[in-house]
C-alpha cells in the first residue's frame, strides 16, 4: 500500500505531472514530508497540496472494519476463530481457545524447563488433520540450538494419538509435514525468514516455531547500549508475517540474570523513591527478558515456565484475554500436562524469583 | 519590497506567501486580525471548553479522579507504559466506554481503533463490552431507573472501527484521512492510535525528517480533536535513556515529541501493583493512582492499602 504509484491514483492530471517531474512517485515519498516541505518543493499552493494529500491518504488507507465484523469473519473461517488448542484445558480456557492466530506466543524461560518439549508438541498438534483438532497443515520449525527431536515427538505422538500413528504411513506423513530448518548464523536465519515469506504466501504453512530466539543475537547476553537493536529487523518481519497469513508464531527465548545496576524506574520515580525502594521495584527487569523492550512490545502473550522445589510451573504472565494464572504441569511421554485444569492467579512478582533446575 | 526577500524563516515566508500577502506592503495595510486568522480570546475558549465538559471514564473511579472524570475531549492524551502494563487494555476500554450512552452518563459516541502493532484482540473487546453491558443493567437496576439498556454487546463491536495499519506511510495516511472520514461519521468521539511509535521507531534512517513528520501527525490530530470535540488517545511504548549515570525509562520518539501531546499519563508497576501518573498536562495536577486489570477490563484495584498521592 506505502509504495502505490501516484500515477496509478488518478489525481488531477497537472498535480500528478508536478509530483512526477520532482521524482516523488510512490505515496511514501509523497507522505514522508511535511505539507510545507512539499509546497516548497512543488511550487504549489498549500490548499493544492492538502487536497492532493486528501486524497492520496484516502486511496493508500486500509479499508477499516466494525470489530464485530472481524470477530465474525474470524469465528467463520478460521479453526475456533483463530486458535490452535494445545490440548491443556486449563490454559486452553485462559488463552480463549488457544495459541491464538496472527500474533506472537513467547516462551520463557531457563534452560531445562520444558520449552523445547513444549514446541514439539505443539508442531505436531498443527499438523494433525482438522478432525483430531489440528490445523492439517505445514510447520516450519527453525532450531537454532540443535535441540529439535524427531524421534521424541514421533514418541510424543504415538503416546498421545495411538489411533493415528499405529498405521505407519500417518507417522512419516506427520512428520514430513514438519520442515526443520537450522540456521548456524544471523545471516543464514534472515535468508531463512525470507524464503520462509514465500511459502507462507502460498497458504500451505499453519505454524511457525523458532526455538530459540536469543542464541541468535551475536554477543551473548550483555546489556546492549541503547540503539538499533539486531533483530530489529527480523522482530518487525516475524510479526508481520503472523498477522499477514494469520499463523500462530511461537518463540522461546532464555531469561538473564538480573544484574545489579538496572534501575529501569522513570525519572519521577526516581526522585521520590530512596534506596530501598529502588531495590524492590528492580524485579520488572526479568520481565524483559533477553531481548529488550522492542521484543516485549511485540510479542502478545507471554508464557514463562518455572521449576520451583521440584514442581514445574507454567505461568501466563501477559496474556490480553487472562489475569496471571500459574499452571503446575509434568512431562510425560505424551508431551506436557497440567496436573489440575484451574490455574492460580498470582500476583505478578511471584514470576521474578525464577530459578533453574 | 518582495516577501521572498524578507530575512524570515522559509516557513514563515512560505506561510505569508500562501495565505497571499506577497509584498511588505500588502502586510502593511492588513490588520492584526487579518492576518493571524484562527485566533480567540481566552474567554471565548472558556466558553468553548465549558460547552464540552464531556469526558470518557476509564472504569476505574481513582484514574477518573486523577484525570479529572476521565479522558478529556478536544485533546490529545498520550498513554505510555511497560509492555504487559494495560496500555491496549486502557485502549480497549475506552473504546467501549465512549458507547455509554447519554442516560448513563457516557458520551453515546463511537470509537476508531487505529492497530499499528496488531495487538488488538476481538475477544478481549467482546469481554470488555460484555462486561459493560452487565454493569449498565446493574446500574439500571441498582436506581430503580426507567431508561431501558438497549445495547447489546454486539452492538458495541459494531460501532468500534479498526483499521489496521502496517507502515508509517499507511499511518501518515490513515491521519490525513481521519478528517474526511469523521465528516463522514459524526458521531465517532474517540481516535485511539494503538501504538504510536510502533512504525517510527525502526523505519527511519533519517531522525531530523521523523521529528518533522512526527510533529505534523501531532499537530493534525490536535486539530482533528478540536474541530469534531473528539478525544484523541496515543498509546505509546517504553524505550531506555542513559541520564543521570544510569539508564532511566522514557516514552519512545524522543523529547520533540514529549512536547506535541497535551496530557501524558504514564502507566507503571508499583509494588506489585498498576499504576498511574499524570506526567504532563496543562490543567490536572501531577498524582498519581492504582488501578487493576481485570477479566471485565480496567478497574478500581483491591488492595487495603491504596491512596491517591499527588505529587507537587
Amino acid at each position: 500500500m506505502a509504495n502505490k504509484l501516484i500515477s496509478e491514483m488518478r489525481l488531477p492530471k497537472s498535480i500528478a505531472n508536478i509530483f512526477a517531474a520532482r521524482n516523488i512517485t510512490t505515496a511514501k515519498d509523497a507522505l514522508s514530508l511535511t505539507e510545507l516541505e512539499l509546497m516548497k518543493l512543488l511550487d504549489v499552493e498549500l490548499s493544492e497540496v492538502r487536497s492532493a494529500l486528501a486524497l492520496m491518504s484516502e486511496i493508500v488507507c486500509p479499508p477499516y472494519q466494525t470489530a464485530l465484523l472481524l470477530m465474525e469473519q474470524r469465528a467463520a473461517t478460521e479453526h475456533l476463530g483463530g486458535h490452535l488448542p494445545t490440548r491443556l484445558k486449563g490454559l486452553d480456557a485462559a488463552l480463549c481457545g488457544g495459541v491464538p492466530f496472527g500474533v506472537v506466543t513467547e516462551l520463557v524461560g531457563p534452560p531445562g524447563t520444558g520449552k523445547t518439549q513444549f514446541c514439539l508438541k505443539l508442531s505436531l498438534l498443527a499438523a494433525l488433520p482438522a478432525h483430531y483438532g489440528g490445523l492439517d497443515g505445514g510447520v516450519i520449525y527453525i532450531d537454532v540450538e540443535s535441540t529439535f527431536s524427531s524421534r521424541r515427538m514421533i514418541e510424543m505422538g504415538a503416546s498421545s494419538f495411538p489411533e493415528i500413528f499405529h498405521s505407519k504411513g500417518m507417522a512419516q506423513e506427520m512428520a514430513g509435514r514438519i520442515l526443520v530448518l537450522q540456521p548456524t548464523s544471523l545471516s543464514e536465519f534472515t535468508e531463512s525468514l525470507e524464503k520462509i515469506k514465500v511459502s507462507l504466501l502460498q497458504n500451505q504453512v499453519k505454524l511457525l516455531v523458532i526455538d530459540s530466539m536469543e542464541a541468535l543475537v551475536p554477543g551473548g547476553h550483555e546489556q546492549r547500549a541503547p540503539g538499533q537493536h539486531p533483530l530489529s529487523w527480523h522482530i518487525s518481519l516475524i510479526t508481520s508475517l503472523a498477522e499477514f497469513s494469520r499463523i500462530p508464531i511461537v518463540v522461546t527465548n532464555q531469561v538473564r540474570p538480573q544484574s545489579h545496576d538496572e534501575s529501569c524506574l522513570y525519572p519521577f520515580q526516581v526522585q521520590k523513591m530512596d534506596r530501598i525502594l529502588k531495590d524492590r521495584t528492580r524485579y520488572y527487569s526479568h520481565i524483559v527478558a533477553v531481548l529488550g523492550f522492542h521484543w516485549a512490545h511485540a510479542v502478545t502473550i507471554r508464557l514463562v515456565l518455572e521449576a520451583k522445589s521440584g514442581q514445574r510451573f507454567m505461568n501466563v504472565e501477559k496474556s490480553p484475554t487472562s489475569p496471571p494464572l500459574a499452571f503446575s504441569f509434568t512431562i510425560n511421554p505424551s508431551g506436557i500436562s497440567l496436573l489440575t485444569d484451574d490455574g492460580t492467579e498470582m500476583v505478578v512478582p511471584e514470576t521474578c524469583n525464577l530459578s533453574s533446575r | 519590497m518582495e516577501v521572498s526577500k524578507l530575512p524570515i524563516s522559509a516557513t514563515q515566508r512560505g506561510k505569508l506567501i500562501s495565505a497571499g500577502y506577497t509584498s511588505l506592503s500588502s502586510i502593511c495595510s492588513a490588520s492584526s486580525s487579518d492576518i493571524s486568522r484562527g485566533t480567540q480570546t481566552a474567554w471565548d475558549m472558556l466558553q468553548e471548553e465549558q460547552e464540552s465538559l464531556a469526558r470518557i471514564t476509564t472504569s476505574c473511579a481513582d484514574l477518573d479522579n486523577i484525570l479529572g472524570g476521565g479522558i478529556g475531549c478536544r485533546e490529545v492524551t498520550e498513554i505510555g507504559g511497560v509492555p504487559g502494563i494495560g496500555k491496549t487494555q486502557l485502549g480497549i476500554q475506552l473504546a467501549v466506554n465512549v458507547q455509554i450512552p447519554v442516560e448513563f452518563g457516557g458520551l453515546g459516541g463511537k470509537a476508531i481503533y487505529i492497530d499499528t502493532e496488531g495487538s488488538f484482540m476481538v475477544e478481549r473487546a467482546l469481554q470488555i463490552a460484555e462486561a459493560c453491558v452487565e454493569d449498565m443493567l446493574e446500574y439500571n437496576r441498582f436506581l430503580r431507573n426507567d431508561c431501558q439498556v438497549k445495547t447489546q454487546p454486539k452492538d458495541i463491536l459494531e460501532n468500534i472501527f479498526y483499521f489496521r495499519i502496517c507502515s508509517y506511510t499507511e499511518q501518515s495516511a490513515v491521519i490525513n484521512y481521519l478528517d474526511k472520514f469523521v465528516s463522514e461519521h459524526k458521531d465517532v468521539k474517540v481516535v485511539i492510535i494503538d501504538s504510536i511509535a510502533f512504525h517510527f521507531r525502526h523505519g527511519f534512517v533519517d531522525l531530523a525528517l521523523r521529528t518533522r513528520v512526527l510533529s505534523g501527525i501531532a499537530l493534525k490530530l490536535m486539530n482533528l480533536a478540536k474541530k469534531f470535540s473528539l478525544a484523541v488517545v496515543l498509546l505509546n511504548q517504553v524505550t531506555t535513556k542513559y541520564t543521570e549515570g544510569s539508564f532511566q525509562l522514557c516514552l519512545a520518539l524522543g523529547d520533540s515529541w514529549s512536547h506535541c501531546c497535551t496530557n501524558r499519563l504514564i502507566l507503571y508497576w508499583n509494588s506489585n501493583e498498576r499504576h498511574a501518573y499524570i506526567d504532563k498536562s496543562p490543567y490536572l495536577r501531577s498524582a498519581s493512582a492504582s488501578y487493576s486489570v481485570t477479566s471485565r477490563g480496567i478497574r478500581n484495584s483491591t488492595s487495603r492499602s491504596k491512596r491517591i498521592k499527588m505529587m507537587i
